[in-house]
């Protein structure tokens, strides 16, 4: 390589080296998107009472938990980091709610507390990954063990199910003249404020930064702890607002609400394109990814699948799916490396 | 036990060998001949070449070109395993065991003594430790785990270890580093009792002391090549320091004249316990001071301590007159400074971020309007600090893992001057990339300082300290050991106070 001349013409640098149509198109979301548009016209063509309304209401009602924990689960993964405790505090705020509600408050404040309580419990998770500096994976597998035991502890195995009439209600009414809960509402707030957050902020910037050098986001100003504690505590947050709406959706307050549902929650992640490692992803493929696994099984228990066989399917669409990721970048990594042979710079290497 | 037939057939020969990395010449002509029975001293600065030539003879890099003898005849070394087949060992700084095992099954590992139906003879192993540790007047647990070990003794197990594989060729590369003045003298005893039963030792260091205590003989390395081989009592330590650095270092970078103004940053009684000590320094406007010393003697962890991102004990940071707080780098930046950290790869980028995204990423807040940030102000933004750095890339969305090494530190460099810094701290800013850009990465230091930014420059590199810049501060373990004008700094002058033991002269 040598220097180029001071008479040399100033550099022009091109935005982007591939057309509109290919960093579009050729993304992991798009493909997502895209399967997830042909499973819809694949169901309606083939599934019968696929394309009605109660099918779709009925669909978003169940999605919808999963929908919004995923908003902050994205960003959380982007940063390499993972919540499992969220399923736990969803179950714990139905608790609080339930219990808030027996000892006679207004449902209002009930509610209120219970998203409270879930962004306490996400601000502990935040602080035993932040400030004590254990892994995420090791604090939240802890907490998703003790969240879930408060609330099975503090409620037994009895269920709470008298709320006020017009607030369940509410959980299951739909926009005026659609068959879209209104619950649907919410889910568009927040997942425009986490799209802002994480495509068109400097904090969004640095959670990418973060994900995939954590040294190098230190060496430029960007404080890796605060960032994560944050996150942690957005996720506990919306946990707590999912469990709220779960209780009034099913009229049932229990400890054991929404088991498991944590795995649901980063698979659907996963397979709208985040990666596992940190540093890769878009809110609108983790959309896709939630919507996808929810209609594909909608679509085949209508169509008289069994629920084994659902998620023998499901699973198999995540193992193709991860598979179908480490490929790729597998491929892309070879071609770097080609790139860097070409321009002879590759340490190591003998002749 | 070495049959000395031959004496005039050197134990070992390299002679002229080139190794180069990409671009990167690391070897250009690298000779040294190793006698039986001789403690031989390799010498020179960092990046001279000394730890290619051993990594060549230890296996690790296979040589472009040049002739390896091995007692006469021609070899060609493809992994360490060959190497130690042929007798040779080489024991570096850090010893690499398994701190789980013990002792015995370390200097064992991989070739146990097997009894009747193979099972591990561990009495065959044991005692044979034993007898090693005798011969070499060490007292070693055979039995307790090297976890735990003092440096010192995990390298007398890496001795025993190459004595049980009867390695008739020892390279101790820089072993002393990190041992007390005890456990050099021990190391030293074993090295002459190897020495004495006719073995061939190499002993690099920096510490000239040392070598003349222990060596018989002394080759000097410089840029990758050869400069000198004699006999130690034929030579002086200001002798194998001119060596060491002799070359013409006015002509090699165009030093711009800059008015150098009021102070910018001052740091006073920096502290931090085992690392360094007691710095205070000061950088005006428009100045270049150059922080010269050897890896190793705390240099980057002070940089790294001013700017915030390590911690520090005792001790005041002031930029422009007014206390900057510890741990802050965020209130550093905000306050005008910058730091081009030692390792690009790690700390300087996020490798599989675009361009783009590198360069704006210490300005990302400056870059939000009304909080948000879009893609086109961020490419102009990138767009502005790659043309003027003449960064060689075709598009902004590159991955800034894919640019050669130079146009990756034009990318970091690019980063922080996009902060309008008033002190820029670089650290190590030409290491591993090519003449040409290391040229124009100097020319583009020096425009900064005329343009009244004070500058801080650590570098390993004699002659880029001596031609950069205006004032000279020298490290050694962890303390400044010397300040010299820029007229008064000549190489000798700094690498004594980079080495020697005793307070120089200022």
């Amino acid at each position: 390589m040598t220097a180029t001349t001071e008479a040399a013409a100033p550099r022009t640098y091109a935005a982007h080296a591939q057309p509109l149509w290919r960093r579009v198109l050729v993304t992991r979301e798009a493909s997502i998107i895209g399967l997830l548009l042909a499973v819809i016209a694949v169901a309606m063509a083939t599934v019968p009472n696929f394309d009605s309304p109660l099918t779709v209401t009925y669909l978003l009602r169940e999605t919808a938990p999963i929908l919004l924990i995923a908003l902050p689960m994205t960003l959380i993964i982007i940063t390499a980091e993972i919540d499992l405790s969220v399923a736990s505090v969803l179950g714990l705020a139905s608790v609080v709610t339930g219990l808030g509600v027996q000892a006679g408050w207004p449902l209002p404040v009930a509610m209120v507390v219970a998203v409270l309580v879930g962004a306490m419990a996400g601000a502990i998770n935040g602080a035993l990954v932040t400030v004590v500096g254990l892994p995420s994976l090791a604090v939240t597998i802890g907490t998703l063990a003790l969240f879930r035991g408060i609330a099975v502890g503090l409620l037994g195995t009895t269920a709470i199910s008298d709320f006020p009439e017009t607030w369940t209600d509410l959980a299951r009414t739909n926009i005026p003249g659609t068959p879209v809960p209104v619950v649907i509402i919410a889910f568009a707030v927040l997942a425009l404020g986490f799209a802002v957050l994480l495509h068109f902020t400097p904090f969004g910037r640095s959670l990418y930064a973060i994900g995939l050098n954590k040294e190098a986001a230190a060496f430029s100003g960007i404080d890796v702890g605060r960032s994560k504690f944050w996150l942690f505590v957005m996720s506990g947050t919306v946990a707590g607002f999912a469990g709220v709406y779960f209780t009034l959706l099913y009229n049932n307050a229990r400890g054991d609400n929404a088991i498991g549902m944590e795995l649901q929650i980063i698979a659907a992640v996963l397979l709208g394109g985040v990666s596992i490692f940190g540093g890769r992803g878009a809110l609108h493929g983790v959309i896709a990814g939630v919507l996808l696994i929810g209609t594909l099984g909608s679509a085949l228990r209508l169509a008289g699948v069994t629920s084994d066989i659902i998620n023998v399917l499901t699973g198999l669409l995540l193992v193709l799916s991860v598979v179908s990721a480490s490929a790729l970048s597998w491929v892309h990594q070879r071609r770097v490396a080609a790139l860097g042979r070409r321009r002879g710079r590759s340490p190591g290497t003998s002749s | 036990m070495q049959s000395d037939t031959t004496s005039a057939t050197p134990a070992l020969e390299l002679s002229r060998v080139v190794k180069s990395f990409g671009a990167v010449v690391a070897l250009r002509s690298g000779s040294l001949r190793l006698h039986d029975g001789s403690i031989h001293a390799l010498i020179g600065e960092n990046g001279a070449g000394k730890s290619t030539l051993v990594k060549i003879i230890a296996g690790l890099y296979r040589r472009d070109g040049g002739e390896f003898r091995l007692r006469g005849e021609e070899v060609d070394f493809h992994s360490t395993a060959q190497s130690k087949a042929n007798g040779i060992a080489v024991i570096y700084q850090e010893p690499t065991l398994f701190p789980d095992l013990s002792v015995v099954e370390n200097i064992f590992m991989g070739r146990q003594p097997t009894g009747r139906l193979g099972r591990i003879d561990r009495a065959a192993m044991r005692a044979e430790a034993t007898e090693i540790f005798e011969r070499l007047g060490v007292s070693i647990d055979p039995d307790r785990p090297t976890d735990g070990l003092s440096i010192a003794d995990q390298q007398i197990i890496e001795i025993a270890k190459a004595i049980s594989l009867d390695a008739s060729v020892l390279v101790m590369d820089e072993p002393t580093a990190a041992l007390s003045g005890v456990e050099v003298d021990r190391l030293f005893s074993v090295a002459r009792s190897l020495r004495d039963e006719g073995r061939a030792l190499v002993f690099i260091s920096h510490r000239f002391d040392e070598v003349f205590d222990l060596c018989d003989t002394v080759t000097v390395m410089r840029d990758g090549a050869h400069v000198d081989t004699m006999p130690i009592a034929e030579t002086t330590v200001d002798d194998m320091v001119r060596m060491m650095v002799g070359r013409d270092v006015t002509e090699m970078f165009p030093k711009l004249p800059a008015e150098i103004g009021e102070e910018v940053l001052a740091v006073d009684g920096l502290t931090q316990p085992g690392v360094f000590h007691d710095v205070s320094f000061t950088v005006h406007a428009g100045e270049i001071v150059g922080l010269a010393g050897l890896v190793g003697a705390g240099r980057s962890e002070v940089a790294r301590a001013v700017f915030g991102v390590d911690p520090y004990r005792e001790g005041t940071v002031h930029v422009g007159g007014a206390p900057l707080p510890k741990g802050r780098p965020r209130a550093a930046m905000a306050r005008g400074l910058a730091l081009v950290p030692e390792d690009r790869r790690r700390q300087g980028l996020v490798l599989d971020l675009p361009v783009t995204r590198n360069i704006t990423l210490a300005v990302r807040d400056r870059l939000a309007r009304f909080g948000l940030i879009w893609g086109s102000r961020e490419n102009e933004s990138a767009r502005v600090w790659a043309s003027r750095l003449e960064v060689k890339t075709a598009a902004l969305d590159t991955e800034s893992g894919t640019l050669s090494g130079g146009n990756q530190q034009k990318v970091v460099l690019g980063k922080w001057l996009a902060t309008d810094p008033k002190v820029l701290i670089v650290d190590e800013p030409t290491r591993g990339i090519d003449v040409g850009t290391k040229a124009e990465v100097h020319r583009l230091l020096s425009q900064l300082a005329q343009q009244g930014i004070a500058i801080l420059m650590i570098s390993s590199e004699l002659p880029e300290v001596l031609g950069m810049a205006d004032r000279v501060l020298v490290m050694r373990e962890g303390r400044l050991t010397g300040e010299f004008k820029r007229e008064q700094a000549t190489p000798e002058a700094v690498m004594l106070a980079a080495t020697a033991d005793e307070e120089p002269a200022r």
